[in-house]
């Protein structure tokens, strides 16, 4: 009877395992493949090598994400901190705040900011009443950075928050005891406890930042290219798969390592959380 | 501290809030112009309903969402009993890490990796339309995929083994101990997986760009098309029917939540880690 079990339990997984080798599996073997070829199939290092001519492309991107992702740990970590000292009641309330924007789609975030920031825009309307002058803030790096920010703030938090609620009361009140002043118990105990919530913060940020191609259309004004964008680009021609391809293995390869690293940072008790 | 702490809340909230504020007044705005309101209409709402590309993504968006939940639900539910029979380590994890691929990916990657192998398939089927409802479905199952058997596997991990084995001494059948006695244990896992899957599809934009056709279009694509011309804000309006609609399932949620669990069953840090996790 049990061993009827067994080969029946086992069947049941067998779609599934179809599905990831058609549907995961298969589709990145492509993209290596696409990487690796000429658009007439035969076998070439030309994409990769290709990759030299958007150095700056990857440079920007990767600057400008990681000052988003620092800027949102730099204020993400007090708040979270905060609501997870809050009182339970308005803990609540907090988080049901910072969910809304999560849960508001990414593209209208981003239009929100858009039209703070438009030439055209509020911003720029209220200034222009009070004679001050239009400023144009669409199509700089800042606005940008500040988009990436304010997109993906709450993904640094909440993880975060989640962590410190953790930590048992009784080891902050040890600490205390032990002679430890506010700020001992701050970096000594509470930041190395929320490790495991500031990795899976950092990479919840870091992650969707440097793929992103809308925040850098829309607020970057078209005026400078981030990776997500050049991937795009390369994607809209069938002559450029190729060179797309390359560009995306390489960031592939970029995030799953530093995911890697990242885990083995918080000894791998935290699966994969990026979003 | 109180105040500064307190202070400091207000503050980032507001920081938070304001651009969505922002957007949903305009949206009232009289006039085109988008940096000053002038006066208050409901005509970006007329015109936004006179259109039928509205309607028709709304209904795409809830098809798809509804459909690639549900298959994904059963696939990841299976997946999730079945892949614990396995009695070898490396199958298990080898199958489970494969499955998170997609949650780690950038999705630009995701996206773009099957759309590669749509359009080479759709090459050799000789498609005329290589893209469109069919394959943005199968790109939306699988990214689903891992959430939902990432709410399920921890209950199937906790079941209690006897329990079916019980059931199947007093002359169940391996299948109907299934259904009488696991799946009734699991089916919070599945409910939660499956909201996670449903929201997780509605709001898709990045990989919905790359594997769908121009005959498909839904919400998220129909805001980008529209917001690829002009500012004009019709588009506020949409955002801000979107919003809403978002704000009242967050509250319907809280309230059945509150129902159903009793007050205190949840910690808002678990509230979080249940819900933040998407």
């Amino acid at each position: 009877m049990k061993q009827k079990n067994m080969i029946s339990g086992k069947i049941a997984a067998y779609p599934h395992i179809v599905w990831t080798v058609l549907f995961i599996v298969l589709p990145l073997l492509f993209v290596a493949y696409f990487a690796f070829t000429t658009p007439d199939g035969a076998f070439t290092f030309e994409n990769i090598f290709a990759l030299g001519d958007h150095k700056v492309t990857f440079i920007l991107s990767v600057s400008l994400s990681l000052i988003a992702t620092l800027c949102c740990f730099i204020v993400g970590y007090p708040l979270a901190f905060l609501m997870a000292r809050a009182r339970p009641k308005n803990q609540k309330m907090l988080i049901t705040l910072l969910m809304l924007p999560m849960w508001t789609n990414l593209l209208i975030r981003t239009y929100s900011m858009m039209a703070l920031m438009d030439d055209a825009g509020i911003i720029n309307g209220i200034l222009t009443a009070l004679d001050v002058g239009a400023v144009r803030m669409i199509g700089t790096k800042t606005a940008v950075v500040f988009g990436m920010a304010y997109d993906f703030f709450p993904y640094m938090v909440l993880p975060i928050y989640t962590a410190i609620c953790k930590i048992d009361n009784s080891v902050l009140e040890a600490a205390s005891d032990l002679g430890g002043n506010p700020i001992q118990v701050m970096t000594k105990v509470i930041f190395p406890l929320s490790s495991s919530g500031i990795v899976s913060g950092i990479t919840m940020v870091f992650v969707p930042s440097i793929s992103t191609f809308y925040i850098s259309q829309k607020l970057g004004g078209g005026t400078f290219d981030l990776l997500g964008d050049a991937i795009e680009r390369q994607f809209q021609n069938v002559s450029t798969y190729n060179v797309g391809a390359a560009m995306s293995l390489v960031m592939m390869v970029l995030v799953l390592l530093s995911l890697w690293f990242m885990n083995r940072f918080t000894d791998g008790t935290e699966g994969g959380t990026a979003g | 501290m109180k105040t500064i702490s307190k202070v400091y809340m207000t503050l980032i909230f507001l920081i938070l809030y304001i651009p969505i504020i922002v957007l949903i007044l305009f949206s009232f705005n009289n006039t085109g112009n988008t940096g000053s309101f002038t006066g208050f209409s409901l005509y970006w709402y007329k015109e936004l309903f006179a259109s039928p590309d509205t309607f028709n993504a709304l209904k795409n968006t809830l098809i798809l969402a509804l459909s690639a939940s549900v298959i994904a639900t059963i696939l990841g539910t299976a997946a999730s009993v079945g892949i614990g029979k396995f009695k070898s380590k490396a199958i298990r994890n080898g199958v489970l890490s494969v499955t998170n691929v997609p949650m780690m990916n950038p999705d630009i990657v995701t996206g773009i990796s099957m759309m590669l192998l749509f359009v080479l398939v759709g090459g050799l089927l000789q498609a005329d339309e290589k893209l469109g409802f069919w394959t943005i479905l199968i790109a939306h199952i699988t990214f689903c995929l891992p959430y939902v058997i990432l709410s399920v596997r921890p209950r199937v991990l906790g079941l209690n083994r006897s329990l079916s084995e019980a059931a199947m001494d007093l002359g169940c059948t391996p299948v109907s101990a299934f259904f009488k006695v696991e799946l009734p244990a699991i089916m919070p896992g599945i409910i939660s997986g499956f909201i996670m899957a449903f929201t997780l599809s509605l709001d898709d934009f990045v990989i919905s760009y790359f594997t769908t056709g121009n005959d498909f279009q839904t919400l998220p694509l129909l805001i980008y098309s529209m917001t690829k011309k002009e500012v004009t804000p019709d588009i506020y309006a949409l955002s801000s029917l979107m919003i809403g609609a978002v704000l009242i399932l967050l509250i319907l949620s809280n309230i059945a939540e509150a129902k159903g669990r009793g007050k205190a069953a949840e910690t808002p840090a678990e509230m979080a880690e249940r819900k933040g996790f998407i």
